[in-house]
């Protein structure tokens, strides 16, 4: 072939991933660890995969992570990290003195095959005293960081729950992965329906919390394992998010082991979903929803109104994890924002179903994309003339290429005060984001116009 | 506050650190953190550095893969780089580093907020992602029919036999007027960051720099290797050097392209910043060409006004020396001003370091400048020399984790190689104290019984908050957090917290003021409630009255 570059048909598919949607599966697992009261989490594999997560999620979170490695060598790169990890182990325990360590594969620990079951059960015996170890295998070969996000969850489940605890909190509730603010929000509807309840994983306050007195080695808060042992023995279980294999479901598989109830659903983003949310709470509790919530829900209806001539009509990209899109998807649906071109990094093959079963109101989007990058969707957007941006910081390239605006929601938010305390779900989530998106709408028009008008 | 810094605190700090490891750990890090007892002959104590970190120690280390992808080749904007591997390694090292740069025209090529990965899949794991690499770079090729592109192997990449090297001959095979070229810098390789600087630094000088003989028009023309351009440290530099009268060929590889990189070795003269991450091609280029190269730094205003005229007196012309003075005492003029105003605030407090190969030292030419002492510092990823000074280097052992990284054997080329100075003149220079392929390291410019921890982990470093109380510890985004939630301000060199310039005059005056108002924040002091601070408030507040 001569010196002319080949020419790409047209509608291409690309092999190479191109300015990527999705991140790495230890990354969404050593989060949701971070989620539980006294544990640290340690990245079975290179150093290098532990400092690049850390520094990553300590962008968004803007607070110490502490994430351990077992630091592999080019020699446990081939005969295998056994060594390493009970070193690490040894290191980690004697420093931070946890209650669970929670281990996270990488792509090359599970290249070599490295058997962490069979490590994990050997260190057992030779230290009687180790706190409880869990493992979830994250390959990122074969899953982005929310499939690491669930498996730790599924992980921590299937290892601690115990058939002899004492009696447990009534409810069980597992988030997706979301932000601190919506952590606090649901902490704030749990306790309000007055049972007892257990949330997994809680990061409310080990990943946002307040300045120091004293230097504090293990960062407060978190899910109490004592709660996690006792889930087997709760009334139902809710499940906040879908795109989570079967197998590896916690709620699942506490319904199966336990015969627990098993609530599925989307995350509560939007008055719909939220109504969906509650219904099931009303339902698993057995009591009526609070007025405070009710009048909540009165006040974001109310601002759908006022604020209904800025947002309805709007066309909007919106681009991240499946779950946070299929339920902002749902919301926009809902003040009449339609979304022609909604994406998700990871490969899935019920998201477009979803989507569409969530579009109830307006058109079906016309580009439902998954396993995508950035700029496939850039390449697209053109075609579609949206007028605004809605997901992570990473895709503040398509806003300044489109000259919209963009409303910054999700992880990683790296680019903004405040990302790790966006608030999403509930009714008052969604009257916040309700605010933000017209807002943005509105500032854009008015710097267009050559009024200057301050009423718009 | 009993935890006032004191000077001689050091031994019983470094002894109470200790007494909590095991024997193993303690015997390894009792020779990574050293009390720089300067001997009468001004000889600094040895220090272990370049050694692997125990597992289950957080170290601010990186891997080989962000020190070659992310460090050295990631500030220059078109060679296209591609990833090979799974998505993370990719992802992570996404425009992170915040170097700036400024293509030639709008449309000139600018690839740097570009990240392209083979995304690895379990079947590629299994058979092989070779054939997905080649698909990739036929896309790059599509895409932007790009000078050059780069292969950047991730861990798994060794492991499941992709030979990225052939996959590079083949595709160039293929685009013969693209230079394609591959980087065996898998993660585990080495101990840090640093392994990834050599593997670039090697395949940088056999694969790009040479390729064309064409110099750069202008007066005495040199190169800067080893400034990344972080917050536009380069521009700074390159306004000022111009305004000397010289030519700047290319950097390495801060705001450079790949046309400066084949021709660099045209110039006659490399100047050398950061030691650690480039003195290998600084010294190949010289044995290849005949370059001479010494080190200089930017960082400090005075360090800059000597390098500047180091940098004149090299080229020896009485014009350009002339002019060089007057633009350093133009420049000088305007940061005393600012620098007498901040030292005045600043002169007596403490500062500590640990950051880098190289940075650690540079800053505490800045801190200097305003008054403030730096009671600590340490290296992230560095070599004993860059503490300790090239001298040591005939005696440092390399063991077995560095053992895979190639050492090149280089000879002088036979038609290009070019003596750049006579050797009377180099005789004379040497007589005149003008020192070539020297770095002295930093402990030598510390003070007497300073603290110098290599590879400092996060225990330690609360260790250090409490025992020392710097007013300022710079480091990087993972210290960060912990620092500022004890109430401790801290600045980013990594990154610069996205701010900067810090290099060159109007750097210098940039960073007087950063730090000004860091220590001087207010915010630091809310970190306690009233009632933490004076007891006798709590009832006022008082749910517990
Ligand atoms: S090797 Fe895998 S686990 Fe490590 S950073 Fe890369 S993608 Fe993530
Ligand atoms: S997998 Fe290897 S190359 Fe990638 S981030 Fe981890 S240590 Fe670095």
């Amino acid at each position: 072939m001569g010196s002319e570059a080949l020419k790409l048909e047209t509608n291409h598919a690309y092999v190479s991933n191109r300015n990527s949607c999705k991140l790495c599966a230890p990354l969404g697992a050593c989060f949701a660890f971070r989620g539980v009261e006294g544990c640290i989490p340690l990245i079975h594999g290179s150093q290098g995969c532990a400092t690049y997560i850390r520094r990553y999620g300590i962008s968004h979170f803007r607070e110490p992570i502490d994430i351990a490695s077992s630091n592999f060598t080019e020699t446990s790169a081939i005969f295998g990290g056994k060594q390493n990890l009970s070193t690490a182990l040894d290191n980690v325990t004697r420093q931070y003195k946890p209650s669970v360590v929670g281990i996270a594969s990488t792509c090359l620990s599970e290249t070599i095959g490295d058997n962490v079951d069979m490590y994990i059960s050997e260190y057992k015996k030779i230290r009687e005293d180790a706190p409880a170890l869990i493992y979830a295998a994250t390959p990122s070969y074969s899953g982005s960081h929310m499939d690491g996000y669930h498996e730790a969850l599924w992980a921590l489940v299937k290892t601690l729950t115990d058939p002899e605890a004492e009696k447990g909190n009534a409810i069980n509730l597992i988030s997706g992965f979301v932000s601190t603010e919506d952590l606090r929000e649901l902490h704030a509807i749990l306790s309000s329906f007055g049972l007892s309840y257990t949330l997994l994983p809680d990061y409310s306050e080990s990943l946002d919390g307040g300045s120091w007195e004293d230097y504090q080695k293990m960062p407060v808060g978190g899910t109490p394992v004592a709660d996690i042992k006792a889930m087997g023995k709760a009334e139902a279980t809710i499940y906040l998010g879908k795109a989570v294999k079967q197998e590896r479901n916690a709620g699942y598989y506490l319904q199966n082991e336990f015969d627990i109830p098993l609530y599925s659903l989307d995350l509560p983003i939007g008055i719909e979903l939220t109504d969906r949310f509650f219904e099931a709470l009303e339902e698993a509790t057995g009591n009526p929803m609070p007025t405070y919530w009710a009048k909540a829900r009165s006040r974001l209806v109310d601002a759908y109104i006022d604020g209904h001539k800025y947002c309805s009509g709007k066309k909007a990209i919106v681009y991240g994890d499946e779950d946070f899109v299929c339920a902002m998807v749902s919301f926009l649906d809902e003040i009449g924002i339609s979304t022609p071109l909604v994406a998700t990094g990871a490969p899935s093959a019920s998201f477009k179903k979803r989507i569409k079963a969530l579009v109830r109101n307006g058109e079906a989007p016309e580009e439902i994309l998954d396993d995508t990058d950035f700029e496939t969707m850039l390449e697209l957007a053109g075609g579609i003339k949206p007028e605004l941006v809605i997901g992570n910081s990473k895709g503040y390239y398509l806003a300044r290429n489109l000259h919209i605006p963009h409303v910054r929601c999700s992880f990683p938010i790296h680019d903004r005060i405040g990302g790790q305390r966006v608030l999403h779900l509930g009714y008052r989530g969604a009257l916040h984001l309700f605010d933000e998106i017209c807002n943005a709408l509105m500032q854009a028009k008015q710097e267009a116009a050559h009024s200057g008008y301050t009423y718009i | 506050m009993e935890d006032q810094y004191t000077p001689g605190m050091e031994e019983d700090f470094k002894a109470e650190i200790l007494e909590k490891y095991p024997s193993k750990l303690k015997k390894k890090r009792s020779r990574q953190i050293v009390i720089n007892n300067i001997d009468d002959n001004g000889d600094v104590p040895q220090i272990h550095a370049n050694t692997r970190t125990t597992p289950g120690i957080l170290t601010m280390r990186g891997c080989s893969y962000a020190g070659c992808k992310g460090v050295v080749l990631g500030p220059t904007r078109d060679i296209l780089q591609i990833t090979h591997g799974p998505i993370g390694c990719g992802f992570y090292s996404w425009l992170t580093r915040r170097n700036q740069t400024r293509p030639e025209t709008e449309t000139s090529a600018n690839y740097m907020p570009y990240a392209m990965s083979t995304d690895l899949q379990e079947e590629e794991i299994i058979f092989g992602g070779e054939k997905k690499l080649k698909a990739a770079i036929d896309e790059a090729v599509a895409l932007f029919n790009p000078k050059a592109i780069g292969i950047f192997s991730t861990c798994p990449v060794g492991l499941i036999g992709d030979d990225v090297h052939a996959v590079a001959r083949e595709m160039e095979a293929k685009y013969p007027h693209i230079n394609i070229f591959g980087f065996s810098c898998e993660g585990y390789k080495g101990v840090s960051q640093s392994a990834g600087h050599h593997v670039a630094n090697n395949k940088v000088f056999t694969d790009v720099v040479g390729l064309d003989d064409t110099p750069k028009e202008g007066k005495f023309r040199f190169n800067i290797l080893g400034e990344y351009n972080i917050g536009g440290d380069a521009f700074e530099i390159e306004r000022v050097v111009e305004k000397c009268g010289l030519t700047l060929h290319s950097t390495f590889s801060g705001n450079s392209n790949y046309q400066e990189f084949v021709s660099a070795h045209t110039v006659d003269l490399n100047t050398v910043m950061c030691h650690r991450s480039i003195n290998y091609l600084a010294e190949m280029m010289e044995t290849k060409y005949g370059i001479p190269w010494f080190k200089i730094n930017f960082i400090g205003a005075d360090a800059t006004a000597k390098s500047l005229l180091k940098i004149a007196q090299f080229f020896g012309d009485k014009d350009l020396i002339a002019q060089t003075q007057k633009v350093i005492d133009e420049e000088m003029a305007k940061v005393k001003v600012v620098r007498d105003e901040v030292k005045a605030r600043c002169e007596g407090k403490t500062a500590a370091l640990f950051v880098g190969g190289s940075r650690a030292h540079h800053y505490q030419e800045l801190f200097a400048e305003i008054g403030m002492k730096t009671i600590a510092a340490g290296y992230e990823f560095a070599h004993r020399d860059d503490y300790e000074g090239r001298k040591v280097m005939p005696s440092i052992v390399v063991d077995a984790d560095s053992r895979n990284i190639e050492e090149l054997t280089v000879t002088a080329d036979p038609e290009r190689y070019k003596q750049r100075k006579s050797d009377a003149e180099m005789e004379q220079f040497k007589k005149d104290g003008f020192a070539f392929e020297d770095y002295t390291g930093m402990m030598g410019d510390m003070e007497n019984k300073a603290l110098v921890i290599d590879d400092l982990n996060h225990y330690e470093l609360e260790k250090l908050i409490e025992h020392m109380h710097p007013d300022i510890i710079c480091a990087g985004i993972k210290e960060k957090y912990v620092v500022q939630k004890q109430g401790i301000p801290m600045k980013q060199l990594h990154s610069y917290d996205y701010m900067g310039p810090f290099a060159g005059f109007e750097g210098a005056i940039n960073f007087y003021k950063e730090i000004d108002r860091l220590v001087h924040s207010k915010v630091f002091g809310l970190t306690k409630a009233p009632w933490e601070t004076s007891p006798e408030l709590s009832g006022l507040y008082g749910w517990n009255a």
